[in-house]
């Protein structure tokens, strides 16, 4: 097990408190931050204003006007007790399938305009360079290892509604990959992106350092809430989703994009119990009755 | 009532307290840098402390007004002229239909504020009218002002004007070129060695001309990381951790070199160590600090920040009194 058997407490200022649940990232201390998140936020707390899970970690911000920190910091513990004793460590979730078009014209010409002094591999693309890191024969080798098994979102920020995605896999089959050496000032919007063993979605256009794969082809940021999948709100994505990627060529691409155009696109989508013991026993097993609930639509 | 746009100045843009609660979908809380400078004009044009204002960076904008408007222009000190003739600061200003107000060079810090009773008012957006540029929502059309913009101005609002007509001296935030900033060490600062937090706390850092509403960028003599072997996902500079949430003011350095605070409009959460924070009390005082800016961190105690804060509510209090 890499968590610690008991989290780390510290202070952000007056008005945060940190919770880092293990130093490295792994699906049981997500699991943790996201369940003491929950429940922090079923108790629904005076002074408590904003619970961002994170990847092993978890950032609360509160107003010590109307909740002394001491007292938070109390609940904190106690929940993260009962979230450590819980026997059943099951989320209640969806599986989301994001179509990708993988070695996109678009992320291409952005990575091109970034190599010297920027990036690693000069030669090449990002794709080939992913791909050598991980002693994958090739770029499509790397494509697949990266779309055939899902991945969770374990955190959402950086901006607004930027999913951060772990691979529902072993260790030994985690994708790492360097971040640029320094940043990019410019990211296409949609990116696929890869920073050490996460994935990411860029919502929207803007720096980045993450290494670019391709193009998912329907917005998960929707500021005027258009498509029926942001009815509710802009944002598309929250923590504990399930994402499948799905490789698709310029054709299907362009088709999914006149679908967003004419407001008419909606992401296949199917709901899941999300068994963590289940998932970690058997990772290989475990992804094909994830998929089932996605196939079964 | 409108405020026509003649020229929009470097970046103007909407603003009021911020948009608390969406921090967790990585929209930052945005709002007016210097939270307090804004309130005093809202307190003398005769608005609550919650409605929108005008935030100028360095060049304001050249407004005409389309009726009749009661401003104040308060902030970072600035040359105000209205049809030309100069005006004051801190002070409640009667705008006539079709006057013009303009500004002059600035004098010190990088923001002032523009409020006018009634509000600027555009649509409120998860709560807020404030920009959030990235993410193309809240304030005018979700971006900085451009010229010919017409931007909405409130109604009256049904309480009249206060009596307060200036906002006195002592009452006025101070813009100064040598700044103490109080933090608190925390989150990931048992990363630094002594050294380095040594050098975080006793050296002199100095602000860069890399500063904006996201985060404030100073350079000094850098600090020093323990030695450490990386954890999994975390990156391979020791100044990386997992990938976590950003505490508004958190201090972060990657690669040991160049502290960067993050402000109000900063990205919520990313891969590098934060050390420090500064506490909410001061979040103002960096907001007014120009590049070139002398500053030194010191640290507090969570009772003293908390002390501090209760100090500055005393002062906003006695301001809408």
């Amino acid at each position: 097990m890499t968590q610690q058997s008991q989290a780390r407490y510290t202070w952000g200022g007056d008005e945060f408190l940190f919770i880092e649940i293990a130093e490295g990232m792994s699906l049981e201390a997500n699991f943790i931050s996201n369940s003491i998140a929950n429940a922090l936020e079923a108790k629904a707390l005076d002074g408590v204003i904003d619970i961002c899970p994170a990847n092993a970690s978890l950032l609360i911000r509160f107003n010590p006007d109307t909740l002394p920190p001491a007292e938070l910091e109390q609940v904190a513990r106690s929940l993260e007790a009962e979230v450590r004793a819980s026997t059943r460590q099951v989320l209640e979730t969806r599986i989301v399938e994001i179509p990708v078009w993988y070695n996109d014209p678009y992320t291409n010409e952005t990575g091109a305009r970034f190599r010297a002094g920027y990036h690693q591999r000069p030669e090449g693309n990002d794709l080939d360079y992913a791909a050598e890191v991980n002693n994958l024969a090739d770029a499509a080798e790397f494509i697949k290892r990266h779309h055939e098994s899902p991945w969770l979102v374990s955190m959402v920020g950086f901006v607004a509604g930027l999913p951060f995605l772990y691979q529902l896999v072993d260790r030994e089959h985690q994708l790492e990959v360097p971040k640029y050496l320094s940043p990019r000032t410019d990211t296409p919007a949609l990116t696929i992106g890869h920073g050490g063993c996460f994935s990411c979605i860029y919502s929207v256009r803007g720096a980045g350092g993450y290494q670019m794969f391709g193009v998912a082809a329907a917005p998960i940021f929707d500021p005027g809430q258009e498509l029926a999948d942001f009815a509710d709100f802009m944002v598309f994505f929250k923590p504990g989703d399930i994402v499948k990627f799905k490789p698709v060529d310029e054709a299907e691409y362009k088709r999914i994009q006149a679908e967003v155009e004419a407001g008419t696109f909606t992401y296949r989508q199917a709901p899941v119990s999300f068994d963590l013991a289940a998932a970690l026993a058997d990772p290989e097993g475990y992804k094909a009755t994830l998929l089932e609930a996605l196939n079964g639509i | 009532m409108a405020f026509e746009i003649r020229e929009p100045g470097l970046s103007t843009t909407v603003q009021d307290q911020g948009r608390i609660g969406y921090y967790r979908y990585g929209i930052p809380q945005g709002g007016a840098m210097d939270q307090y400078s804004a309130s005093l004009g809202n307190r003398l044009v005769g608005n609550t402390p919650a409605e929108a204002v005008l935030e100028c960076t360095y060049i304001g904008p050249r407004v005409v007004t389309t009726t009749d408007a009661i401003v104040a222009v308060t902030g970072a000190p600035v040359d105000v002229f209205i049809n030309g003739m100069p005006a004051p600061q801190y002070a409640r200003l009667a705008l006539a239909a079709g006057d013009e107000l303009r500004f002059g060079v600035i004098q010190g810090g990088t923001k002032y504020f523009i409020a006018v009773h009634g509000g600027i008012d555009v649509p409120s957006v998860l709560g807020s009218r404030s920009t959030y540029p990235i993410g193309a929502i809240g304030g005018f059309e979700g971006r900085a002002l451009a010229a010919n913009d017409v931007l909405p101005v409130g109604a009256p609002i049904d309480n009249g004007l206060p009596v307060l007509a200036t906002i006195a001296e002592e009452d006025r935030p101070v813009f100064s070129r040598d700044v103490s900033v109080r933090v608190m060490l925390g989150l990931y600062d048992h990363h630094l060695s002594q050294e380095g937090i040594d050098n975080l706390l006793n050296a002199e850092w100095t602000l860069t001309p890399v500063a904006d509403r996201m985060g404030l960028r100073y350079s000094g003599p850098g600090v020093q990381w323990r030695e450490r072997e990386q954890p999994f996902g975390a990156g391979q500079d020791p100044s990386n951790i997992v990938d976590a949430g950003y505490a508004v003011g958190s201090i972060q350095i990657p690669g040991g070199t160049q502290p960067i605070i993050l402000h109000r409009d900063a990205v919520s959460g990313g891969g590098y160590a934060m050390v420090a924070t500064v506490i909410s009390t001061d979040m103002d005082l960096v907001a007014r600090c120009a590049p070139g800016t002398k500053t030194r961190f010191v640290a507090v105690t969570m009772d003293q920040a908390l002390e501090a804060r209760h100090e500055h509510a005393a002062q906003v209090a006695k301001i809408w009194s």
